[in-house]
């Protein structure tokens, strides 16, 4: 060690020699020493060589030969590890070598573009630092023209730069995801007019980090996306370009990123789903690169893109699925590591283990596209090989990204009837479900608690294990969560849960949740919140005796709830909910009292009769209907506290309305009177 | 139960409804060659509508056999009827293709598509049986030689492009639903499959596109991965450690065409950069050179003597290949180019061998088509009038007699020595004399008279009229045909500066125009014939040569031979292959290779790639020479 830091000190000294010919000589060895040397390039990063550097290629007495071997030297020292990257970013490299772009020789724009191309493809570069000087992303724009090496680098910058935002919780099917901001910045300054004419260069590097960049830009833009449909590149349409880079005789590599452009083309709304160069064209080249011939990186890419591509369309969906045996071969995706390669190959025991938690997410991810709309597809899904039981234990993955698509296909499949009847009930997958809610991450938990609002379903078998596992506190522990998606789901998995159910369940409920929380719900934010709260009070509120014991221990503060709701300036579904839940009260024998005796609630009542919404005033009807029901105890009297209300004049109006179920149910009440 | 059933869809237009107008034929044979180039279709036909007669009687045909229509009961699958195409799928296809549209589904749509050998019964629907293979619309199901489907993609019916995809590099079969591949749906298939579609009930109606209209799923796309595969396949091939030895037969198989042609200094300049040895020593290389380039020059003369001086007892063991030698000198005195001639012209100085191409082309090799020639097609600003060949020969249609059609098809091989006898000798000999008539009215009015010469020539002389048995020449075609090589005339003729300036075509004349060059020409003729005459007697008659000596004879029938049914024959890229037969017989009489070894292996790799054709292996339609010629 003592000796290596000897020579490597050599090299640094030599930097300092007063006669600049032996400085350059020094740099150029010292070059030729750290080429596939790393731990001869942290030698020289401890011993202060790249200050050094830094400094004779930003003087311009230095002489060009000098500023450029200095660049390519710091190129190298760059493509060591990261902790030799977080050196040359400490020291100012990136100003310094965005400085030299504007020197007039191209030789040296080249070595400074090829050091910056390599200190920000790493992640531990943060990308915002090409963003800071405004002047920056123009001039690499003007720079594209000047040759080929500078049209490599540039574009390999701005395709490269989002790898730091690689989110290991987000859905998207990219690598590297940019933020709109950069997409907005590198579009505005022509990006799409100045990277087009790239995609037929000569060079096959500078084709290919131009369509890379073409696939970064629009991934979730629209403005982008919507531009790139009417570029013409050599007289032909962008999109035909991406499909002819997308031929079977392409290398994978470009077939796989031509059909991401597409894909966000398509997703950003750019192109419409049935058109041929998505059925025809995109599709199929994504469903092959799930086949085995594929590396197993390429496999993950294009079933995640798969996914990304057919998720809000169900034609592209059943297309998918019937293509080329897509789900049996995404079945492949779980056999690795293979038992064979274990026993054979290290190496290969290694590549596939490293891979493993990828492939499984991503045929996770993709099954859950496939199977998000149409029953057969989900039927055929079920049917593969061990996939429910592959589904189940993925849940319960160590790998988070695992847990999350393993969710997501449960929660795509959970939307069918039959499956929650059949195979979610035979593979017990709610015990693993609940297992997963314990402690998850949010993202984790909504899908996982958006499961379980299905599984809840009044004819899922598996309803009746989940309640008695105790899940009742976990949900009301969901609806105080910041996440509107959270709350949404937990109220949701409640309100589905009270309905129909045993007193003692709904009991549970009211006492777990508490008032005061449901008030909150009450009063959320979110509309749909607001609406599945008062789904689960008229659950609750539902058969009488239900009605009397809830009210008799909440009466006070759900009226209170209701008169707010009321009054307050709310949409007309949530108005009819809530009267609808009035309704319920009504049909209670002790909690009707709390109408009766609550005149502001009896004009309120007469008010929505008198409604310009039909909804609102057969809710309202119904509730009064339900007060003046005749073989109830008490009914004469309140028959004839709301005759002098004046509601059967309004009744008698409502009879001739024109809409038939509103004078039906009218004249159904006045009968109440004539008995 | 037939009468009164309307099927819908039934008269909806026939899938190949155009296949009816001329032209179609053509734009399908353009199709096929385009998507099947290795196929042979003298040898392997390949489908391009279904049979009447290897069908069952419930299948009814129509739209030029492309339309498949049901007629029997259709109670039960005892009903089932299945209709083969005319031929089997040739395994050159490499990857083969065919849509059928379902323009009806009929009663219940139980229809197969599918394919099947030549025998298998056809009361049935493909897939039931031992080497029928099928995909059913009804239940989407395939049949793999059995009456029991398996689960294979999804169900079709009216409306719907059911393509069937057969890939004879790993024997296995896809189909295609509207242009989206099912994937794979059998393995293992046994060669020579015939389309095959089978019907089950009244009102199913399906047509066929074999080819006649553009695919709804892209075949080429997927036959260009196939071709990239093979490709990477050759190109990638494993050589392990015979790098070196790789590498030495390289370097000697560049050599040796260099030294092989003539190319000296390129041969020495390789074989120093190379640190390789020539085989043959340098004055023997120049020796050949010069004699080439005598020979190029059109100083045919010249070559002999040299010939005769450098390898002497060399022309005495070809009899053959001097008289063609001869021959040639007999049309360069016509020329005006022969050295005999030329020393007596006294206003044509100057060579008028135009020899035309660009400056830098080298040697052609065209495996495919080994007789293409530079000369003519490619510089329209050759002055030797044999520029606008083909329309030259194209008028001589004013020459009424039968021959100058035959002679013109002779000259449409124009690089080789024809040595196919294929014309009846009684046309050829007509031919001068017709010429020659119509010349007549003219006869006067010619300053120059040469009709009169072929008189001369042919007074003495009895032609043979018989047909001869064909007797081997020097050259053989074949051989001929891989070793062809056009030589840039510039290079050629570097030491004689004067040649570059040529005559325009207009002031050709015969033998230069010089009356004691006529006459030695007229002598040489008569030296020609009894040259022939001598041969005969001594190796029998040799048809070749009397086609040969007839059609030098026939130039003098005409007042401008340049522009004559026989003018090819001035053609200097007539030279070549006489060249390299030539070279060849000096290369062989001094023990060396007759052909480049180069030249070899690409005959040997194109023979190759045919037989692969004939013992079916798919990958020889993307492993084709030509991919590899640049």
């Amino acid at each position: 060690m003592q000796e290596v830091t000897a020579t490597s000190r050599h090299y640094v000294d030599r930097l300092f020699d007063p006669d600049p010919q032996k400085v350059l000589q020094g740099v150029i060895d010292m070059k030729n020493a750290v080429i596939g040397n790393n731990k001869q390039k942290a030698n020289l990063i401890v011993l202060g060589a790249v200050p050094r550097l830094l400094y004779l290629l930003q003087q311009s007495s230095s002489g060009l030969d000098l500023r450029t071997e200095c660049a390519v030297v710091l190129g190298s020292l760059a493509m060591g590890t990261e902790n030799n990257i977080k050196s040359l970013v400490d020291c100012h490299i990136i100003p310094a070598l965005l400085q030299g772009l504007l020197s007039p020789e191209l030789i040296f724009i080249e070595a400074c573009l090829r050091c910056l191309r390599t200190v920000f493809i790493s992640p531990v570069t943060p990308v915002q630092l090409l963003y800071t000087d405004p002047t920056v992303i123009p001039h690499l724009m003007s720079l594209l023209s000047s040759s080929q090496k500078t049209q490599e680098y540039i574009t390999q910058i701005f395709s490269l730069n989002a790898h730091t935002h690689k989110n290991t919780h987000d859905d998207a099917p990219l690598l590297c995801v940019q933020t709109s901001d950069h997409q907005t910045v590198l579009f505005n300054h022509s990006a799409v007019q100045h990277i087009a004419p790239l995609l037929i260069s000569p060079s096959y590097k500078v084709r290919m980090q131009a369509l890379k960049c073409f696939s970064v830009l629009a991934y979730e833009n629209t403005q982008v996306s919507m531009t790139l449909v009417n570029v013409l590149v050599d007289g032909e349409p962008l999109s035909q370009v991406f499909v002819r880079m997308m031929q079977r005789d392409q290398p994978v590599e470009m077939q796989l990123t031509a059909a991401k452009c597409l894909t966000f083309m398509c997703r950003a709304g750019a192109i419409q789903t049935e058109e041929s160069c998505i059925v025809l064209k995109t599709l199929p080249c994504l469903v092959r690169m799930c086949s085995k011939d594929h590396l197993l990186e390429e496999r993950v890419d294009g079933a995640e893109t798969l996914a990304y591509l057919i998720e809000p369309d169900v034609e592209l969906q059943r297309i998918a699925s019937t293509t080329d045996h897509l789900v049996a071969m995404l079945a492949d995706y779980f056999k690795y590591p293979s038992s064979v390669s274990a026993i054979t190959d290290i190496k290969r025991l290694d590549h596939d283990l490293k891979h493993a938690h990828e492939l499984r997410q991503a045929a996770f991810k993709l099954y859950a596209s496939l199977g998000s709309n149409d029953e057969d597809i989900r039927k055929k899904i079920t049917d593969t090989e061990n996939m429910m039981d592959r589904i189940v234990s993925g849940l319960s993955e160590s790998s988070i990204k695992v847990r999350l698509a393993a969710v997501r296909c449960l929660h795509s499949l959970s939307r069918s009837v039959q499956q929650l009847r059949t195979s979610f009930h035979d593979h017990a997958v709610w015990k693993p479900l609940m297992k997963l809610l314990q402690n998850a991450p949010d993202d984790v938990l909504i899908m996982a608690s958006s499961t379980l609002c299905n599984l809840l379903l009044e004819f899922s078998p598996s309803k009746e294990p989940i309640l008695e596992s105790g899940v009742i506190e976990l949900l009301c522990s969901l609806t105080q969560s910041d996440s509107p998606a959270l709350r949404i789901n937990g109220i949701w998995a409640l309100m589905n849960m009270a309905f129909q159910a045993d007193q003692k369940v709904k009991v549970e409920i009211v006492g777990c949740l508490g008032t005061e929380q449901l008030f909150r719900l009450l009063s959320d934010p979110d509309n749909s919140v607001l609406m599945k709260t008062l789904g689960l009070l008229r659950n609750l509120l539902s058969t009488r005796p239900h009605i009397d014991q809830i009210m008799s221990s909440h009466g006070k503060q759900i009226m209170q709830a209701v008169t707010l709701i009321l009054e307050a300036e709310q949409s007309i579904e949530v108005k009819e909910q809530t009267l609808c839940i009035l309704a319920n009260i009504a049909d209670g024998n002790t909690a009707k009292d709390l109408i009766m005796t609550n005149d502001d609630m009896l004009q309120k009542i007469k008010y929505y009769m008198s409604h310009s919404s039909v909804k609102l005033q057969l809710a309202a009807t119904f509730c009064i209907s339900n007060l003046i029901w005749n073989e109830e105890d008490g009914s004469q009297e309140r028959q004839d506290k709301l005759r002098e209300l004046g509601f059967v004049d309004v009744l008698h109006k409502l009879s001739q309305a024109s809409d038939p179920n509103l004078s039906d149910r009218a004249k159904t009440a006045m009968q109440q009177y004539l008995a | 139960h037939s009468a009164g059933l309307h099927y819908p869809g039934a008269s909806v237009p026939a899938y190949s409804t155009f296949c009816c107008l001329s032209g179609d034929e053509q734009d399908l044979n353009e199709r096929l060659k385009r998507l099947y180039p290795a196929v042979n279709e003298e040898e392997t036909p390949l489908p391009r509508s279904w049979s009447p007669k290897d069908k069952y009687s419930y299948i009814g045909l129509s739209q030029n056999n492309l339309r498949v229509h049901y007629k029997g009961h259709g109670k039960n699958h005892k009903d089932a009827a299945s209709v083969r195409a005319t031929h089997p799928i040739p395994a050159a296809c490499g990857i083969y293709y065919f849509e059928v549209k379902i323009v009806s589904k009929g009663r219940d749509g139980y229809m197969g598509i599918g394919l099947s050998a030549q025998g298998v019964n056809m009361n049935r629907l493909p897939g039931w049986d031992k080497h029928s293979y099928g995909y059913h619309g009804d239940d989407g199901h395939s049949f793999c030689s059995s009456g029991t489907g398996h689960p294979y993609g999804p169900t079709f019916t009216t409306g719907d492009v059911i393509g069937c995809c057969v890939n004879l590099i790993n024997n296995t079969c896809f189909y295609t639903k509207n242009g989206i591949s099912l994937g794979v749906a059998f393995t293992d298939l046994p060669p020579n499959l015939y389309p095959t579609v089978g019907l089950q009930t009244p009102g199913e109606i399906v047509d066929a596109n074999f080819g006649q209209q553009p695919f709804v799923f892209d075949i080429e796309d997927y036959m260009s991965e196939w071709r990239a595969k093979i490709h990477g396949m050759i190109a990638r091939f494993p050589i392990g450690d015979r790098l070196g030895e790789w590498q030495a037969v390289l370097q000697n198989m560049v050599s040796s065409y260099l030294v092989h042609h003539g190319y000296c200094a390129t041969a020495t300049s390789f074989a120093r950069a190379t640190q390789t040895m020539i085989q043959e020593d340098q004055t023997s290389i120049k020796n050949r050179q010069r004699i080439q380039k005598l020979v190029l020059a059109g100083r045919v003369g010249e070559a002999i003597e040299a010939t005769q001086q450098l390898y002497p007892g060399l022309l005495e063991r070809n009899p053959n290949l001097l008289f063609v030698l001869k021959c040639r000198q007999f049309v360069e005195m016509v020329n005006g180019t022969d050295s005999e001639v030329r020393c007596l012209a006294i206003r044509s100085p100057k060579s008028q061998d135009s020899y035309p191409g660009s400056p830098n082309l080298s040697p052609r090799h065209g495996a495919s088509n080994p007789h293409l020639h530079t000369g003519g097609t490619e510089s329209p600003t050759c002055s030797n009038g044999v520029t606008p060949l083909k329309s030259k020969n194209r008028s001589s249609i004013k020459y009424p007699s039968a021959s100058s059609s035959a002679s013109s098809s002779t000259s449409s091989s124009p690089s080789s020595i024809n040595y196919s006898e294929s014309n009846s000798s009684d046309s050829t000999k007509s031919q001068p004399r017709s010429a020659n008539s119509t010349q007549e009215t003219r006869w006067e009015t010619l300053e120059k008279k040469p009709n009169i010469y072929i008189y001369i020539l042919y007074i003495d002389s009895e032609m043979e009229i018989e047909a001869e048995h064909y007797s081997n020449g020097v050259v053989d075609g074949s051989s001929a045909r891989i070793m062809n090589g056009t030589y840039k005339h510039e290079e050629i003729l570097q030491p004689d500066d004067n040649s570059v300036d040529e005559e325009c075509s207009n002031g050709r004349q015969l033998c230069g125009g010089n009356q004691a060059a006529t006459e030695r020409m007229i002598q040489f003729g008569r030296e020609l014939q009894a040259l022939n005459e001598q041969l005969c007697r001594e190796y029998g008659k040799n048809a070749a040569h009397k086609k040969m000596l007839q059609d030098a004879f026939s130039l003098l029938a005409y007042s401008d031979p340049w522009n004559c049914p026989v003018g090819q024959q001035l053609d200097p890229t007539q030279r070549e292959s006489l060249c390299s037969a030539l070279n060849s017989a000096i290369l062989e009489s001094q023990n060396l290779p007759k052909h480049p070894p180069l030249m070899l292996a690409l005959g040997q790799a194109t023979a190759c790639v045919q037989l692969m054709a004939r013992v079916r292996s798919g990958s020889c339609s993307f492993a084709r020479v030509d991919n590899f010629l640049h």
